[in-house]
C-alpha cells in the first residue's frame, strides 16, 4: 500500500478496473466514451460540466483530468475558473438551503 | 512566464543546437522505457519507409528575422536572427517552380516573411507565373512600421491566401504565447485584412487562423474550435476569417525547451506517442510539401529544416539542383518530433489531417 491514498501515476491505470470485473468495466467505459461525445452539448461544453462536477465531488483524478481536457477542447481559464464557481455555488446552495428545514424545525420547537 | 526577447542562438543557448535537441528526442521515454521509434511505429502499420504521394506545395522559409519572439517558436526566430532568403536564392526557387508545374502552392514562411527585403519581388514574381501563394503573416508585422501598413493591399492585389496565428481569442493566452500587447495588435491586423475584403463571404480572399496550444496539451477538434472562434470574434471584435487550422506544437527548439523547463517533457510526448493515429499517418503534410531554406537547402517539412534534417542522400540537397521526379522517389527522413504530426486527428501546416 502506498503511504498516501493518491498518487498522480494511478489516473493512467483507470482502465486497469476492468481486470477484476470485465464485463462491468467494459460497460462502464462503453458508457463513459459514449457520454462525452458530442451531441446536444459540445465536447467543450461537457468537459467544463466535468470539471465543476470534478470540484463538487473533490477527485484530485478528475480534476487533474479535466483541467488538461478543457484546456484541450479550447475553454479558457476564465470559463474554467466560472464552472468551479458553478460547483461551489450549488454546493454553498445546497448547504443553505437546508438552512429552511432548520427554521422549520425552530418554529415546531420553540414558543 | 515571460518571453525572453533573444533567441536561443543568441543566448548560446543548448536547445540552439539541433544534435542536441535530437538526443534529448532520442531519449524520451517514461519509468517502462523509451518510446517506440517513429519509423517503427510507421513499420507497424505499413507506412515504413514513409514516401511522396506526389508533391503539390513548395514552403519556403525565407528567413528567421522576426518582429516576434514567441515562446513556441520552432524556427527560433526573432528580431536578433539575421539569416535571411536572398534574390539569387529566390530566383533558384523560380527557376525549380518553372520547371516543375506540379507544384501549384508556394507556401512562404519565416520568421516574419513579409521583413525579407526581397519579399514583394517575390510575391509579384510567384503571382505572375499564376502560382497560388499563402503567406504565413504573424499579423503584428502590419503595425510594427508604416512601410508595411499596406500589407493588406499588397497581399489583394496578389490574391495571397493569407495565414496568421491566433493562438486563442483572448488577450492573456494570446499574449503569454507570442509576447506582451500582441492580441490587442493582431486584433487591429485582423481588421484591417477583414477592411481590405479578406475573409469576407465572396471576396475569394482567404484569411485562415493557425491556432496551437499554449501550453503542453494537444490541440481540439478543428470544427469546434473553429465555430468557437468565429462566434468570438464576430462578436467581440466584428471579425471574420475563413477556416481556422489547429497545428500541434512539435517538440523541438523553443517549445521543447519550454517542455523541459516547466517539467512537461515526458508527459507530452507519452501524449504524442500515444494518440499516434494512423491515418493521420498516412496524410503528413511532407508526403506533398518540399521545404526550402533560407539558405537553399532542400528538406522534408520546416521541422525538418530546422534540425538541419536535409531530404535523403543521393537526392537533391539544393534549389539550385531542384529535380521533383527524384525528389518524389525519396524516402522522408523520420524522427521522434514526428509524433507530433499524427498526433489526434493529425497537424500539418493546414490543419488537421483527419
Amino acid at each position: 500500500m502506498e503511504n498516501t491514498y493518491y498518487n498522480p501515476a494511478d489516473l493512467k491505470k483507470f482502465g486497469n478496473i476492468s481486470e477484476l470485473q470485465p464485463e462491468m468495466g467494459r460497460k462502464f467505459f462503453d458508457y463513459y466514451g459514449e457520454v462525452f461525445k458530442e451531441g446536444a452539448l459540445t465536447e467543450r461544453e461537457k468537459a467544463l460540466i466535468a470539471l465543476a462536477v470534478s470540484h463538487a465531488v473533490q477527485c484530485p483524478y478528475c480534476i487533474d483530468a479535466y483541467t488538461s481536457d478543457c484546456l484541450e477542447k479550447g475553454a479558457d481559464e476564465n470559463q474554467m475558473m466560472e464552472a468551479v464557481h458553478v460547483a461551489a455555488a450549488i454546493k454553498g446552495g445546497a448547504a443553505l438551503v437546508h438552512g429552511v428545514q432548520m427554521m422549520n424545525k425552530i418554529k415546531d420547537l420553540t414558543m | 512566464m515571460s518571453i525572453p526577447v533573444k533567441s536561443l542562438k543568441a543566448q548560446h543557448h543548448q536547445f540552439a543546437n539541433p544534435a542536441f535537441q535530437l538526443e534529448v528526442l532520442q531519449h524520451a521515454g517514461t519509468e517502462e522505457g523509451d518510446f517506440p521509434l517513429f519509423g517503427a511505429k510507421l513499420q507497424e502499420h505499413e507506412l515504413y519507409p514513409l514516401q511522396p504521394t506526389g508533391t503539390t506545395i513548395l514552403q519556403v522559409n525565407v528567413g528567421k528575422m522576426c518582429n516576434q519572439t514567441c515562446r513556441h517558436c520552432h524556427v527560433d526566430a526573432g528580431p536578433d536572427r539575421k539569416e535571411i532568403m536572398t534574390r539569387d536564392t529566390m530566383q533558384l526557387c523560380l527557376n525549380a517552380l518553372a520547371k516543375s508545374p506540379q507544384l501549384t502552392i508556394v507556401d512562404l514562411t519565416g520568421g516574419a516573411p513579409e521583413m525579407n527585403p526581397d519579399f514583394r519581388w517575390f510575391v509579384e514574381q510567384l503571382s505572375a507565373m499564376g502560382r497560388q501563394v499563402i503567406v504565413r503573416c504573424n499579423l503584428t508585422i502590419i503595425l510594427a512600421n508604416p512601410k508595411y501598413h499596406d500589407l493588406p493591399e499588397f497581399f489583394k492585389a496578389h490574391r495571397v491566401q493569407v495565414v496568421s496565428s491566433l493562438p486563442y481569442f483572448s488577450a492573456s493566452r494570446t499574449d503569454a504565447q507570442r509576447g506582451d500587447g500582441v492580441f490587442e495588435k493582431s486584433i487591429k491586423a485582423l481588421q484591417m485584412l477583414n477592411k481590405v475584403g479578406y475573409g469576407q463571404e465572396g471576396s475569394g480572399l482567404e484569411l485562415d487562423l493557425v491556432y496551437n496550444p499554449s501550453g503542453a496539451f494537444l490541440p481540439a477538434s478543428q470544427k469546434s474550435l473553429e465555430a468557437e472562434f468565429k462566434r468570438r470574434l464576430l462578436s467581440g471584435y466584428d471579425i471574420v476569417f475563413n477556416n481556422l487550422f489547429c497545428i500541434t506544437n512539435l517538440p523541438i527548439s523553443r517549445y521543447l525547451d519550454y517542455l523541459v523547463e516547466s517539467g512537461n517533457y515526458s508527459s507530452y510526448m507519452e501524449k504524442l506517442v500515444n494518440a499516434f493515429n494512423p491515418v493521420a499517418a498516412a496524410n503528413v503534410m511532407c508526403r506533398n510539401t518540399i521545404s526550402v531554406g533560407w539558405d537553399g537547402g532542400l528538406y522534408d517539412c520546416d521541422f525538418n529544416q530546422m534540425l538541419e534534417l536535409k531530404v535523403q542522400p543521393g537526392t537533391p540537397q539544393h534549389i539550385r539542383d531542384f529535380n521533383l521526379t527524384q525528389l518524389d522517389r525519396r524516402q522522408i527522413v523520420l524522427n521522434q518530433h514526428c509524433y507530433g504530426c499524427t498526433a489526434g486527428a493529425g497537424s500539418s501546416c493546414g490543419g488537421s489531417t483527419t
